[in-house]
């Protein structure tokens, strides 16, 4: 299974005077079970190409290919893709609408054309897959706290079953602890359920610890596409386009900087220390 | 007297139910207190629903307390005839960049507030250029607010609350929807407003570095202030924050992580220079 964009073009208010090109020959392939973090300045392109991976964006020119299946075609069913590709959006919790938690999660495969029994059941999955404890499922979203009404905002996309999750920006507003939980959940689901994520996020320090390929926005095409490692070699890249490296990688600069030969290739806190500790033991034994 | 002093400040939000019985109260501020001096950067942290945002509301009387006392600028803010003085002199800027620009423009934008307060037309534009060129948005006046990145935005609003000249500015997680440069630029602003034109600054946030700039920080959980301190005091406790749902910055860690696998370095280190400063040193 993969996702493949060929040479796509996106351009707003074609024609106009605010004619504004938001993507660019944007050519990508997204591999099955992969974990991937999508990184830019506001206004990079970000959200233009998640929107269109599921068919919400068309592009302006270009081709997309879900299983090897141009979902352009005219006999495509573009609405089945939507749920094969759930995308959640910013502040999700915002979308939440039911009386219950439980109703607003069983929402999504209702609408599917599931039965009630089916979608129930689905319902629970989706929120053990979350995370949400059973106490809350039958309260108002309106009295869960910031992590708790994005879990369920969650749960209301995995009950969908996709094949491929999109979160833009899911820890945005959450206090440190609620980031953590909610990165964790994420990195639990694409291990457990074996799911392909795209992760948008302004955070370089989460995107080093969660994912293995990021793929860096800018001015609407790919500026670097790799394993962390690989992107975090191009500090000055990343700073002219907005962005910095994790601050551990700066770190690790500063001391080869004055002379401690620690390893470039430091993104994470649980690198840096090593690379920190195998420097001193080597210097103590020289 | 402190800019700002409350004296077991209570704020109780009541719950009902559809028929307008009281179900429950919760009390999202429960005895507060607090002194910030005049120019003081003040960093504010805490978890979500810790009563942070409640508190920055009763800075400028949007809310008002239930019990205790709060007095700004030495003004009591449950005397009604204080209200527009205090707004005035604590301006606001939010979460959201999008939800409080108005104008078209981004020179009238910044105006609204002093228009809105009768300040005379002609002083009206030298604090509108005085406020840009505060937060760095000068040559943009003539923008249009929406063609702004999320940074820009949130400095056009900060030069809205500079230009009506309050003494101090309150930024409720005013970094939580940018991307990294955003958050620099929003950051830098906010610092430079205080070093270079002494206005005191109350920034909340969840973002633990940049708590690392201010002059004392303050900790809250379930409406109260559990941890007051500088940064360097407050950093040290790694433990003793995350019990609140928090963190420290990312170097803070890594030094604590090193110093428990004995490597001799200081308590409490807070930027990457100063770790490595500790480092070459033991090298």
């Amino acid at each position: 299974m993969s996702i493949i964009l060929d040479k796509v073009d996106y351009v707003y208010n074609g024609g106009t005077a605010y004619e504004k090109r938001a993507l660019n020959q944007v050519s990508l392939k997204i591999q099955d079970g992969e974990f991937i973090g999508i990184i830019g300045h506001t206004g990079s392109g970000k959200s233009t190409l998640i929107q269109h991976l599921n068919g919400l964006l068309l592009a302006s020119s270009g081709g997309i290919y879900y299983n090897g299946r141009d979902i352009y075609e005219e006999d495509y069913d573009r609405k089945e893709l939507r749920s094969k590709v759930g995308l959640v959006f910013q502040y999700p919790e915002h979308q939440l609408f039911e009386p219950t938690v439980f109703a607003d999660v069983c929402f999504g495969p209702k609408n599917l054309g599931l039965s009630r029994k089916e979608s129930e059941l689905r319902a629970f999955s989706a929120l053990r897959g979350v995370g949400l404890p059973e106490e809350y499922w039958y309260r108002s979203p309106f009295e869960l706290s910031g992590g708790q009404k994005r879990r369920a905002a969650i749960a209301g996309v995995l009950a969908m079953k996709p094949e491929v999750l999109i979160l833009d920006e899911p820890t945005a507003g959450l206090d440190p602890l609620g980031r953590d939980e909610i990165l964790n959940q994420i990195a639990s689901m694409h291990r457990e359920l074996n799911m392909t994520i795209l992760l948008v996020s302004h955070s370089m320090e989460d995107v080093a610890e969660y994912v293995n390929r990021i793929i860096v926005m800018n001015q609407g095409s790919i500026l670097l596409d790799g394993a962390p490692k690989e992107v975090f070699r191009y500090r000055q890249e990343l700073e002219a386009a907005g962005l910095s490296v994790p601050q551990v990688t700066e770190l690790m600069q500063e001391l080869r900087d004055r002379g401690i030969p620690v390893s470039p290739e430091v993104t994470t806190l649980k690198e840096a220390k090593e690379a920190v500790l195998q420097a001193f033991s080597k210097h103590r034994q020289a | 007297m402190n800019f700002i002093e409350a004296r077991k400040l209570v704020h109780e939000y009541i719950r009902r139910d559809e028929e307008g019985n009281v179900e429950g109260i919760l009390a999202a501020l429960d005895g507060v207190d607090l002194e910030v001096k005049a120019g003081e950067f003040v960093a504010i942290l805490g978890h979500n629903g810790s009563g942070k945002s409640t508190l920055a509301k009763h800075l400028n009387v949007l809310l008002k307390a239930s019990e205790g006392t709060l007095w700004v600028d030495g003004k009591d803010t449950l005397d009604n005839r204080y209200q527009w003085d205090i707004r005035k002199n604590a301006g606001m800027v939010f979460q959201n960049p999008d939800n409080q620009i108005i104008a078209g423009v981004v020179e009238e934008d910044v105006a609204f507030g002093p228009e809105n307060i009768g300040v005379p037309t002609e002083e009206i534009w030298s604090r509108v250029e005085k406020s840009l060129k505060s937060v760095g948005m000068l040559k943009y006046r003539e923008h249009s607010p929406n063609k702004l990145s999320g940074g820009q935005k949130q400095r056009v609003a900060i030069a809205g609350v500079m230009a009506m000249e309050p003494k101090c500015i309150v930024l409720d997680e005013p970094t939580a929807m940018l991307d990294p440069k955003g958050r620099r630029e929003v950051l830098e602003a906010a610092g430079a407003l205080n070093r270079e034109k002494g206005i005191t600054v109350i920034l909340i946030t969840h973002y633990m570095e940049e708590a690392v700039q201010a002059d004392k920080v303050y900790v809250m959980d379930h409406g109260k202030i559990v941890m007051q301190g500088t940064p360097r005091e407050i950093f040290s406790q790694v433990d003793r924050l995350k019990s609140y749902r928090l963190d420290v910055p990312q170097i803070t860690l890594l030094a604590h992580e090193l110093r428990r696998e004995g490597l001799q370095i200081p308590e409490g280190i807070l930027t990457k220079q100063e770790l490595a400063e500790a480092l070459c040193q033991l090298y």
